[in-house]
């Protein structure tokens, strides 16, 4: 799926955001936030008053309004979802109304570069995106169930990015903000404080940490004093009270130390109320750094169990994304969850015929050259994922 | 910084070949000898599993980094937070009556003078006051006797004014009634269960024992408890009713019984207690008594009949391990008066006797009732909320019971996960610290943690089993053998 296009411009002289809208929009203020759409040189009423016509095919005659034409790849959107049309006629969808994976990629920027990251950061100033995000905010659709912030580094808009969860609170207060943020800046304790007095209804911090020895962490982030920073962040978000769940990748050079890091976990934040073992996800940085840590799956399963078994026992919530059943051990199963985004998720030639695929996690569609050795169709088992 | 540097800890030579190490929040790891040596004369190389791994728990560090000294502080602040909120646990002795006549028992007296044994109305008021003077944000108030039961007037009192009065305030109160149950009787459960009441009981074991150790007139304590017991869990809930179970020397030879009988009543815990060395008890050692060795003997088999119970799919918690194991295993307080640095005499607990006098324990007012009145704090009726809890006495006690400055206990391994019984060493040896060589304390609490370290050590089974009494929840199915 695309979430984006170029299309032929017209009228549109800095980035407008607005709904989208395939049937008449009633009430007049909502009108003026709407992009109305037009199929082969049909408008669904009189564009007057809306903020503009993406026209899908042939345009309409609208003189003197924002118009982009000749659309072809975003068919799918439909009323309630949120586009970006920038000036040179580039529309990004921003959010679909239709989908439980909507996220604001709130920076490209990073101060840390993992060697597996999947989305290498840019050193590019996009801190005048912040209006944007904003304006997004105010136009998703309040019943969203889910919302993610992610980036890059999202803190490091600092007060802008204290401003995004403060307007999500107030705007969306009944859809849950999940924040992806590597949490090095909540090691300024103030920082830490500001967030929680936001006093978010639902957020979570979702917060990577890689080994219980310092030096592991760091090279893993390729940050000198990451290891630090994050651990400390976590005990002062607990303090403030924002809820935080441990990420951890699975690789080469987290997978030796990983039962003793579940050990870690369970022992200095026992506070997080959820804690992710995630299967690398082959795409980006991960390639360039193949040798250091790329490890069959099917050969940490040993680890993964242990590490799983001691988080457990000490009562915590855990969960296995991008596993695949037929690699992962049996015990495993309960905990493994189908987390891929809808519309990066697939399953292989060799996945015909399993009986059990329906339940399984699947690919990253982004990587699936490299992957376990172990991956075969398996026949079906009454087992069923628990709800 | 080139190197490394230690990180405060203790240790113990733990078997022919290994040295047990253990930080100040209760971290532990197990070391070679020579891995230990190496480890103190700061040889270990950098790179090594060890060196990783004794850094990651937090018994050196290697740079100018914080996050060793600040994770460590957040542990220890969480370890002592049974220290907020002062006296939380408070205990009212309604009545010293018992229609029981059991040989252990601590102070009871089998009597019809209402006016000589019963908390009088005005003197529960006075005691009510005091209770909710504490900062604790949660109250928990335990009636006891005697047999409290033979004064429920005083019962209902106690628990419809304190009830009242806690959500006056937007407190949380939470009632037990301490109770052998031979009284018990409908009009008391419907109370009990309109205001929420839990009931704690005694079982000692299969009937033979619990009526050899718990005389009453016609003999029958074991067919009212089990009666009442079933009778009581269908109006107030199971779980709604507890059971303790005391040793005596007769107890000692039916270790399996005692926990089969618990198993058969449908409990989900059992506290293997034993003797407490006051009141009567102490006056009848020869019948009932036995040495610390012999208790721990019948503990271990007790234990060993439990792991075996819980493998077979049923789960039972054995409450002073589970209480250890927490503190073993996981950075979590519990506050248990009776083992905690500094002691909870007073500052965890405190009890108000029937005639109105405070006592900073239940021993310290078994110990006034056989003449030695050093622990009362004062009484309802005469002394101000600050005398009492600010007193003297309530002072010298919680400074000698700070286990970190007694001698043998301030460098044994186990400390963080033990505690001090000042009452209970005066009442023995007549000195409040400890002399830990020869103390019955030491040698029970030193033994059960190793062993509970040894049992954790042993198998994968019993390691599953004690996580899941930790986390109070039974192990799934697949889970069992």
């Amino acid at each position: 799926m695309r979430l984006h296009e170029n299309g032929r411009v017209a009228g549109v002289d800095r980035t407008l955001v607005g709904r989208v809208a395939r049937r008449p929009v009633a009430d007049a203020g909502a009108r003026a936030d709407s992009w109305l759409i037009a199929e082969e040189g049909a408008l669904p009423c009189d564009p007057a008053g809306y903020l503009g016509v993406l026209a899908f095919g042939e345009p309409p005659a609208v003189p003197g309004m924002p118009l982009v034409a000749r659309l072809r790849q975003l068919a799918y959107l439909d009323d309630g979802d949120v586009v970006a049309v920038d000036p040179n006629g580039f529309v990004r969808t921003l959010y679909r109304r239709a989908s439980n994976h909507n996220f604001i990629l709130v920076t490209e920027q990073c101060n840390s570069l993992c060697l597996m990251c999947s989305q290498p950061p840019k050193q590019l100033d996009d801190f005048d995106r912040l209006p944007e995000h904003l304006r997004l905010i105010d136009l998703i659709d309040p019943a969203t169930a889910e919302l993610g912030i992610t980036g890059g580094e999202p803190t490091l808009f600092r007060d802008g990015f204290l401003a995004l969860v403060a307007r999500c609170g107030e705007r969306l207060p009944a859809t849950a903000l999940h924040v992806l943020t590597n949490g090095r800046l909540f090691f300024y304790r103030r920082f830490a404080e500001k967030l929680g007095r936001i006093a978010h209804p639902d957020l979570v911090l979702g917060i990577p940490l890689y080994s219980d020895v310092d030096s592991q962490h760091d090279w893993i982030v390729q940050a000198p004093g990451a290891f630090e920073e994050t651990v400390l962040g976590l005990q002062h978000l607990d303090r403030y009270g924002v809820r935080v769940e441990i990420r951890v990748v699975l690789h080469a050079l987290s997978i030796p130390r990983l039962p003793r890091l579940a050990a870690f976990i369970a022992r200095n934040f026992p506070f997080a109320c959820h804690v992710a073992l995630m299967g690398l996800e082959m795409f980006g940085l991960v390639h360039k750094h193949l040798d250091e840590l790329w490890i069959d799956p099917a050969h940490y399963q040993r680890e993964l169990l242990a590490a799983s078994e001691i988080l457990c026992d000490a009562g915590m919530n855990v969960s296995l994304y991008n596993q695949q059943l037929c690699v992962l051990d049996r015990r495993l199963w309960p905990l493994a969850r189908k987390s891929i985004s809808d519309w990066k998720n697939v399953y292989l030639p060799e996945c015909n015929g399993c009986g059990v695929m329906s339940d399984c996690g699947g690919f990253f569609a982004s990587g699936t050259k490299i992957r376990s050795a172990a991956i075969r169709p398996l026949a079906g088992l009454p087992y069923r994922a628990p709800p | 910084m080139s190197g490394y540097r230690l990180l405060p800890f203790r240790f113990l030579r733990f078997d022919g070949a290994r040295t047990l190490v253990v930080n100040e929040t209760g971290e532990y790891h197990f070391l070679t000898n020579g891995d230990f040596a190496r480890f103190t004369r700061r040889e270990l190389p950098p790179d090594s599993e060890v060196f990783l791994d004794l850094k990651a728990k937090h018994f050196l560090f290697d740079s100018g980094s914080l996050a060793p000294f600040e994770l460590l502080a957040t542990k220890y602040r969480t370890r002592k937070s049974f220290l907020e909120g002062f006296t939380s646990l408070h205990l009212f002795v309604v009545s010293l009556r018992c229609e029981h006549s059991c040989h252990y028992c601590q102070v009871s007296r089998v009597s019809a003078d209402r006016t000589r044994y019963d908390m009088t109305e005005e003197t529960a008021r006075r005691a009510l006051d005091l209770a909710f003077r504490s900062p604790a944000p949660h109250l928990k108030i335990e009636l006891q006797g005697g047999e409290p039961l033979l004064n429920f007037e005083r019962v209902r009192q106690i628990v419809l004014e304190g009830g009242a009065r806690a959500a006056r305030e937007g407190r949380q109160v939470e009632f037990v009634v301490t109770t052998n149950l031979a009284l018990l009787d409908e009009e008391m459960l419907a109370f009990f269960r309109e205001r929420d009441v839990f009931l704690s009981t005694s079982l000692d074991g299969p009937e033979a024992v619990h009526n050899a150790n718990r005389p009453r007139p016609g003999n029958d304590s074991y067919a009212r408890v089990v009666a009442n017991l079933g009778r009581a869990r269908e109006v107030l809930g199971h779980d709604r009713v507890a059971a303790l179970m005391t040793a005596t020397r007769l107890s000692l030879q039916h270790a399996a019984e005692i926990v089969d009988e618990y198993v058969a009543r449908g409990f989900s815990s059992i506290f293997l207690r034993p003797l407490s060395p006051y009141g009567f008890a102490l006056r009848t050692v020869r019948t009932t008594g036995y040495s610390t060795r012999e208790f721990l003997d019948f503990y271990v088999r007790a234990l060993e009949r439990i792991l075996e119970v819980n493998g077979q799919g049923t789960f039972l918690v054995e409450t002073y391990a589970q209480l250890l194991l927490t503190r073993m295993l996981t950075p979590f307080a519990t506050g248990y008066v009776d083992l905690q640095s500094p002691a909870g005499a007073g500052i965890g607990a405190v009890v108000y006797n029937y005639d109105g006098d405070v006592y900073a324990s239940d021993e310290s007012r078994m110990l006034a009732e056989m003449g030695d009145s050093r622990f009362r704090l004062g009484n309802v009726h005469r002394d101000s909320y600050q005398d009492l809890f600010g007193g003297a006495t309530l002072r010298t006690l919680v400074a000698a019971s700070v286990a970190e400055s007694i001698p043998g206990c301030a460098d044994c391994a186990f400390l963080p996960w033990c505690g001090a019984d000042p009452v209970h060493h005066y009442a023995t040896t007549g000195d409040l610290v400890p002399h830990v060589p020869t103390s019955d304390f030491h040698e029970r609490n030193f033994f059960i943690i190793r062993h509970l370290l040894s049992l954790y050590e042993r198998d994968e089974t019993t390691r599953r089993i004690f996580w899941s009494w930790i986390r109070e929840e039974p192990l799934a199915r697949e889970e069992v053998a």
